[in-house]
């Protein structure tokens, strides 16, 4: 970076020199060369094969989105009594989404603060070398499959928790959150949402990672040579160049805490709503899709679907509110 | 307060490369001393051993003294971060904080090390800060607006206000014009000249007529050839620098009789 910036020293420097030869005027002969334009086939290719690929992604989004539609319309409109046996639809999915949310918020509140610490240590503290090795195993923690975290959560995660679970419900008992009895297997909600936890973190610190390396050295100096120390040079230059990448890296992580299925299913024993964390019960949307399809026929697939649709417009509306809160602040985003 | 500046025998290192071989050179208080020479001569690495900046990049080290009134900046139990905030830096892009209003960054500075100000003592130091940088006429109305909305030269008086704010002793300019338009040009060399009532002023430049105009000396950087490590040739009044010098190279760089 510094290297670019006496490079950029020498481009000014070299400017200013040829700033003062006169320009030869443009012959004729070169002008027609120019307006030949022997790219301009390649460019009609590309844009060609651009505006195709924009339009394969709209169909198929479009297509996804009327399929989910008219298969969960049967749920929506047969007699209420048919659907979930006999609970309705709107009673049946409104605690799969509120232990939706509740799973990946959790593991948000966890993942975020624990992802950007990760990131700042390895873009401006760690030396050289040890910020590249941890580079390489956040990028491989990011590329293990679900099911491999899923087993570990059960196996040992759930029965690593239960003590603390137990201290945290005799401690705390008194917040409906950590009301008891504890489980004594550990397959609770908070088991799963650190598990999420867990599994968000290497997406969002890589994301987050490329971003604080690519703060301006300009700004990073300015902070400096004001007197700053590395923390307050990072408050002040890296965080607010940053924010609106780190607000985009923790949409990825919650898309995926959202949406993931496996690791939920297999580390989540799922009841009914419950407000505890310590306790078994509450289930997620992916999770109570992926353990009921295979049997579901009828309009209980139809209900299902009607699930995957009320997850795809979660998705979306946690997407657009990230949107907006990214353009509240464009003006002093240094875009401009 | 202005401060003096007493250099005696500096070597900067890039690694085990040699950039800036033995400067020693005493800048006196409330001047304006300019640094010139070609391109890769260690103008701005030198400049940035002052305050320490360039400890910032990777590799970067001294050997010998540099004495702020008496006091070694490297002396043992010297916090870089302290060095800084006594001798402040003007860069050659304009740099303000993006995400900071034109008052932030004003008070960007006086801000760090948990200093807290009353409303209107932050008010205070952003009307003189700016006044003093000749920026507070044409910024007063939109204090809170962003400071990358600014043009170039008025960012870069903008800098030049957060630099002054935090009261330093020495301001430390690299090239602050050259990514400037003549007018804007004007108004920072103008500036430079109020400056040195208050404070001592270090400015690398390309510019000879600026060196000319703005400064009380000028000190004169050589390097023999790629790979060899710049030096100091000649350091003198500006009128000597450029009328008689005694050194050959200086006679040549200043005629443009370089390379
Ligand atoms: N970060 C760095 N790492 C290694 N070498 C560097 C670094 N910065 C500068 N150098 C080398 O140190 C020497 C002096 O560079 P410096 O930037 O101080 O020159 P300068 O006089 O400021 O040049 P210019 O007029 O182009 O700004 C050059 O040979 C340069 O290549
Ligand atoms: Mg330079």
């Amino acid at each position: 970076m510094t290297r670019t910036v006496h490079e950029t020293a020498r481009a000014t420097k070299g400017r200013d020199l040829t700033a003062t030869e006169t320009k030869t005027p443009e012959s004729p002969g070169r002008l027609r060369a120019l307006s030949s334009r022997q790219g301009a086939a390649g460019d009609k290719v590309f844009s060609g094969a651009a505006l195709a690929a924009g339009a394969i992604i709209l169909v198929v989004l479009v297509a996804v989105a009327v399929f989910l539609v008219v298969q969960a319309m049967p749920a929506l409109l047969a007699p209420q009594s048919q659907i979930a046996n006999g609970e309705g639809f709107w009673p049946y999915i409104f605690p799969l989404v509120v232990g939706t949310i509740i799973a990946a918020a959790i593991a948000l509140l966890i993942a975020t603060p624990i992802s950007i610490g990760v990131a700042l240590f390895i873009s401006h503290y760690a030396p050289r070398r040890l910020s590249q090795i941890l580079g390489y195993i956040i990028d491989l923690l990011a590329a293990i499959p679900s099911v491999i975290f899923g087993a570990w959560g059960i196996s040992f995660l759930a029965p690593a928790l239960v003590p603390g679970y137990t201290w945290l419900s005799s401690a705390l008992g008194w917040i409906p959150i950590f009301a008891g009895p504890p489980s004594a297997t550990g397959k609770t909600l908070l088991t799963a949402s650190i598990v999420l936890a867990v599994m968000v973190i290497p997406i969002i610190t890589s994301v987050c990672r490329e971003i604080f390396l690519q703060t301006p050295k300009l700004h990073e100096e300015a902070a400096l040579a004001l007197g700053a120390t590395r923390w307050e040079m990072i408050r002040m230059a890296v965080l607010p160049f940053a924010r609106p990448g780190i607000i985009s890296a923790v949409m990825l992580g919650l898309g995926r805490a959202l949406g993931e299925t496996m690791a939920v299913a297999l580390v989540l024993s799922s009841g009914p709503l419950i407000a505890s964390l310590l306790q078994s019960g509450n289930q997620t949307i992916a999770a109570e899709i992926a353990l009921n399809f295979p049997e579901a026929s009828g309009l209980s697939l139809n209900t299902l679907i009607a699930a995957g649709l009320v997850l795809f417009i979660v998705t979306l509306a946690v997407n657009l509110l990230a949107r907006w809160v990214i353009s509240r602040h464009k003006e002093f985003s240094g875009a401009n | 307060m202005s401060k003096r500046i007493d250099v005696k025998d500096l070597n900067v290192y890039y690694g085990n490369f040699l950039a800036v071989e033995g400067v020693s050179i005493n800048i006196a208080a409330r001047s304006v001393t300019a640094f010139i020479g070609p391109s890769g001569c260690g103008k701005s690495t030198f400049l940035r051993t002052l305050n320490r900046m360039h400890e910032v990049l990777p590799g970067a080290r001294v050997e010998g003294q540099v004495l702020l009134d008496g006091d070694d900046l490297y002396g043992s139990g010297v916090d870089p971060v302290a060095v800084r905030s006594h001798v402040g830096m003007v860069f050659q892009r304009p740099n303000p904080f993006p995400t900071m209003s034109i008052r932030d960054n004003v008070l960007a500075g006086v801000k760090l090390n948990g200093g807290r100000l009353s409303k209107s003592d932050a008010q205070e130091v952003v009307e003189s800060s700016l006044k003093g940088a000749n920026l507070w006429n044409e910024v007063k109305d939109r204090l809170d607006k962003p400071g990358s909305g600014l043009s170039g030269g008025q960012q870069q008086r903008l800098c030049i206000a957060r630099a002054i704010a935090v009261k330093p002793d020495v301001i430390l300019m690299d090239e602050p014009c050259s990514a400037l338009d003549p007018i804007s040009t004007l108004a920072v060399e103008d500036l430079i000249n109020e400056l040195k009532e208050r404070y001592t002023v270090v400015i690398v430049t390309h510019n000879m007529q600026q060196a000319a105009r703005v400064s009380d000396k000028t000190a004169f950087f050589n390097i023999a050839g790629t790979g060899k490590p710049g030096k100091l040739i000649e350091y003198a009044d500006t009128t000597t620098i450029f009328n008689n010098p005694k050194e050959k190279a200086t006679e040549d760089y200043v005629s443009g009789r370089f390379g």
